[in-house]
């Protein structure tokens, strides 16, 4: 009965560690098969749009960067609500080695929006509802990893990002409503994205190189809290014993 | 209940009463903001009194921010903190008594001022009256997002402006609906919408923000 597969056994960074070492090659090699997969049938097969021409094909990196940023955002929330309720050192961990990703899938979301903005409305940036909610969302990812900066002791800092990204969560849909509503009233929706049927190509492309960015995204985050893991426990046993048998083996 | 946060926000007032130089430059620090603006977009009155519910909205939210980091931060430097916190009531209750002084140490003043700002800007007697309602419905909301920052931040370095990278964000659909009733009224479209909107993200955030207050400030004292 005690060798049963118990999955809070990994709970502790000790176990963890080397089970996301084992787990980082694979996440990798399946994200570049999607991606590799998906920009050919983005880039060559998918037939060229009749509105927008070549340029759509941003799309292929833009749609799946916003899937990820906000879906990063409410992983994050989800292991803030496990940190702070059962008061576990990994969650917090996590949420803070998901961070820098999602900020960046925000950022490109925003980046890619304004190259393709440019020639299809004629405007790097316009504010719309979405672009305008996804600018507050990059703000609210700075806002959580400059307050886990700021703060020197590693279990406040886990627990306080935790709770402001519990706070954010509850106020991302009501931002993104008053956003919308704001959006409506000041200018009609001039820039509404003629999407009316989408080749199927181009579906099938956009979700595999969404499933590229997803685990591009966790392989990322289990690389970075690998090393969150090493600083912040290097005064236990087992990061000496991991440390100590990589300078060994460098030595042989 | 009641007994506690009117105690809280009787000590919070009485406090504030004695240092009155931090509300009235928190006062002018508003007013100084908004006059800034005619001198550097020109003085026609059709485009200021286009600006002038986004404006007076900005200046409100940041002289907010100005009075935040005081929240706590005298409390927790001379462990009165740490005493109401051990105290048997709820930590929440507290919270809400001091978001409650805060606002009328902050908001309230803003709100008064508000419409003296808004002839400034040649807005109508009605967008004046909309204007006034719509900072006094959303000022709560302010002062009770922001103790959220300002517990968070609490006794850290660089907190001013952490608090703002924080809180300012949030602070978004109370600038967006507040601004939006002037504008409404100024337009003629009627800010009632804007402004039943705005009062239940006041209810709600002072409903619930002290609660995350607590929590945050728990995390602060550990």
């Amino acid at each position: 009965m005690k060798d049963r597969f118990n999955l809070y056994r990994f709970a502790s960074p000790a176990t963890f560690y080397p089970l996301a070492g084992t787990l980082i090659p694979y996440f990798a090699a399946i994200s570049v098969i999607f991606g590799l997969a998906g920009l050919y049938l983005g880039m060559l097969v998918a037939p060229t749009d009749f509105q927008q021409g070549e340029g759509y094909r941003i799309i292929f990196i833009h749609v799946p960067a916003s899937w990820m940023s906000m879906f990063i955002y409410l992983v994050m929330a989800f292991w803030a609500a496990i940190g702070l309720a059962f008061n576990t050192r990994l969650s917090g961990m996590m949420a803070q080695a998901l961070a820098p990703t999602g900020a960046l899938m925000a950022f490109l979301s925003l980046w890619t929006g304004a190259l393709w903005g440019k020639p299809m409305w004629g405007a790097w940036w316009v504010w719309d509802a979405r672009l305008t909610s996804e600018l507050i969302l990059l703000f609210l990812y700075i806002g959580y990893m400059a307050l886990t900066a700021a703060i020197d002791d590693a279990r406040r800092a886990d627990k306080a990002g935790g709770l402001l990204l519990l706070v954010g969560v509850v106020n991302v849909p009501i931002i993104y409503f008053s956003v919308k509503w704001w959006n409506t009233l000041h200018q009609g929706s001039s820039v509404n994205l003629t999407k009316s049927s989408m080749a199927e190509t181009m579906l099938w492309g956009m979700l595999l190189m969404a499933m590229c960015f997803w685990m591009y995204s966790i392989a990322v985050a289990l690389m970075r809290v690998r090393t969150i893991m090493l600083e912040r426990e290097r005064n236990t046993d087992w990061v000496k014993a991991e440390l100590g048998g990589q300078v060994a083996g460098g030595k042989k | 209940m009641l007994k506690i946060v009117s105690a809280v926000i009787g000590r919070d007032l009485k406090l504030a009463m004695r240092r009155q130089a931090d509300i009235v430059s928190a006062l002018f620090f508003f007013i100084i903001v908004v006059s800034l603006f005619p001198l550097g977009i020109g003085p026609e009155p059709d485009l200021l009194r286009k600006l002038a519910p986004g404006v007076l909205w900005v200046a409100a939210l940041l002289a907010t921010m100005l009075s935040l980091p005081r929240l706590f931060a005298d409390d927790h430097r001379d462990g009165t903190l740490e005493q109401l916190a051990l105290a048997p009531h709820p930590l929440g209750l507290v919270v809400t008594g001091k978001v409650i002084a805060h606002w009328l140490v902050s908001g309230l003043p803003l709100a008064l001022i508000a419409p003296v700002l808004g002839i400034q800007f040649d807005l109508s007697a009605d967008a004046l009256l909309v204007l006034t309602g719509a900072i006094l419905l959303g000022t709560p909301a302010l002062s009770g997002i922001g103790a959220i920052g300002a517990a968070l931040t609490l006794g850290l370095r660089g907190g001013g402006v952490l608090l703002s990278l924080l809180v300012l964000p949030l602070y978004i659909p109370v600038l967006i609906f507040g601004a939006g009733a002037v504008d409404a009224t100024v337009t003629g479209l009627g800010g009632e919408g804007h402004l039943s909107l705005l009062a239940a993200i006041t209810f709600a955030s002072v409903g619930f923000a002290p609660w995350a207050t607590a929590a945050a400030l728990k995390i602060a004292l550990e």
